[in-house]
């Protein structure tokens, strides 16, 4: 795949790794290191916290249940229990919000959620192409790429041509249904079991379980690598 | 809208560039921007609807050559301004310089992870019949209405299948602008990929999208 970003628009300004954070750091604040976005979102956040529309700890607790809570090793949880448990597959099929918060799991970006099978005959692939839904409890907030363009045009239309570009080549006797989260519903993949997986536990399920295999742009891994 | 947010099928944008290791920000105020815009649709002041909006109504040419953050920071400040919570001039600025304009909630550190993994559900109690049923035949309206709307261009006057009904939900188109309507039934609707590219669809390929009740109408079956 190509690591180009000069080539993603998207990617054009997520680079200012580094020296001035904006909230540990408020010596910066008069300095000369500001970018112009760093100025104006300071500028912003300090406009409302003087209104007290927001609260600084609340917005540090945002940013922390999102950065350090939330992410997809929920999702492979739940993966890795219907997976065990057929009971439990059924139940998630049959309408997953409720069993996924069996396992308490659950929240904004994922009140009503779906879960689509892979089979041997088909393929999943969830996109928003209309903004950037995502099913933030199960997997955390959505990479770049799943935001930007390329992803959100292509997905509908070329979709056997994008999982090529994450290295997936389906068979063409699989056939792709792609799901275009453009309500309130969000769709996680489950995807395969892998073969040669029997005498792992759910723990060691879940740890086969990527990010991308369950938006549908991956496949699980294989259980050599995920010991 | 037919913004640039509407994106499924458009040419040109080049492939998909997955970053390897990505952090969940690039930046510290990507986190700030971030955490200010959930708190603040937190208030009360719009609905999660009315940023979808706000953000596709960007110019098209700013929406496409902004970051993430950048279109959701664009968005805020004109949610904000829109709503009369504060004045363009005292965003530049960052000094308030009248008295705040009262909101339902100001959330609360304590109440965050709680709040955040209960959720805020957008299902209401129907207030009639769902029309359709799983397995009907529909066809898409093809309308262009200038508001925001969930239903992509490229599955505006196409021949689907109903394939799961929701249940009632508020309405996209409604709820961006503050307007209340019943809630309307959500269906997934499904499509042959070849009903929506023609000859250059995925052989064999299908297509779905969540679709409001006022978004179909009943379709012959073919």
């Amino acid at each position: 795949m190509a690591q180009d970003h000069d080539h993603d628009p998207q990617h054009g300004h997520e680079h200012l790794h580094g020296h001035e954070h904006l909230h540990d750091h408020p010596d910066h604040a008069h300095g000369s290191t500001l970018t112009p976005v760093e100025a104006r979102v300071r500028a912003l956040e300090s406009l409302l916290l003087e209104k007290g529309y927001v609260q600084a700890d609340a917005l540090d607790a945002l940013v922390e249940h999102y950065e350090t809570r939330v992410g997809p090793h929920d999702g492979a949880r739940v993966v890795a229990r219907a997976w065990t448990d057929p009971a439990y597959r059924e139940r998630l099929l049959a309408d997953a919000t409720p069993a996924i918060a069996e396992l308490g799991i659950g929240g904004r970006g994922g009140e009503h959620m779906v879960v689509v099978e892979n089979t041997p005959d088909t393929h999943n692939l969830v996109v928003c192409t209309l903004c950037s839904c995502y099913p933030w409890p199960v997997l955390g907030l959505p990479p770049v790429w799943y935001k930007a363009p390329p992803y959100r045009a292509r997905a509908v239309i070329d979709p056997r041509g994008v999982l090529a570009e994450f290295g997936l080549t389906l068979p063409d006797t699989t056939r792709i249904t792609v799901w275009d989260s453009t309500a309130e519903t969000r769709f996680m993949v489950l995807p395969r079991r892998p073969d040669g997986t029997e005498s792992l536990s759910e723990a060691g399920l879940a740890a086969l379980v990527t990010r991308d295999s369950m938006i549908g742009t991956g496949l699980p891994l294989a259980p050599e690598a995920g010991r | 809208m037919n913004g640039a947010q509407d994106l499924g099928g458009a040419h040109g944008f080049g492939p998909v560039v997955a970053e390897a290791d990505e952090p969940i920000f690039h930046a510290p105020w990507e986190r700030r921007v971030f955490a200010l815009a959930l708190a603040m649709g937190y208030t009360g002041a719009w609905t999660l609807d009315g940023s979808r909006a706000a953000r596709e109504s960007l110019p098209p040419a700013e929406y496409l050559s902004s970051s993430y953050y950048e279109i959701w920071l664009a968005a805020l400040e004109s949610q904000i301004v829109a709503t009369g919570l504060a004045t363009r001039e005292e965003i530049a600025g960052g000094v308030s310089e009248a008295s705040a304009k009262p909101v339902a909630r100001v959330l609360r550190a304590e109440e965050t992870p709680p709040r955040f993994s209960a959720g805020f559900p957008s299902d209401r109690p129907a207030e009639g019949p769902a029309l359709f049923s799983v397995g009907d035949a529909v066809l898409t309206r093809n309308d262009h209405p200038t508001g925001h709307t969930r239903l992509p261009r490229y599955a505006r006057g196409r021949r689907g299948v109903v394939e799961r009904v929701h249940g009632a939900f508020v309405l996209p188109d409604a709820s961006a602008v503050g307007r209340d309507v019943p809630p309307q039934w959500l269906y997934t609707v499904g499509f042959a990929a070849a009903d929506l590219w023609g000859a250059s669809a995925d052989p064999g390929g299908r297509v779905t999208v969540a679709a409001f009740e006022g978004y179909l109408l009943p379709g012959a079956a073919r």
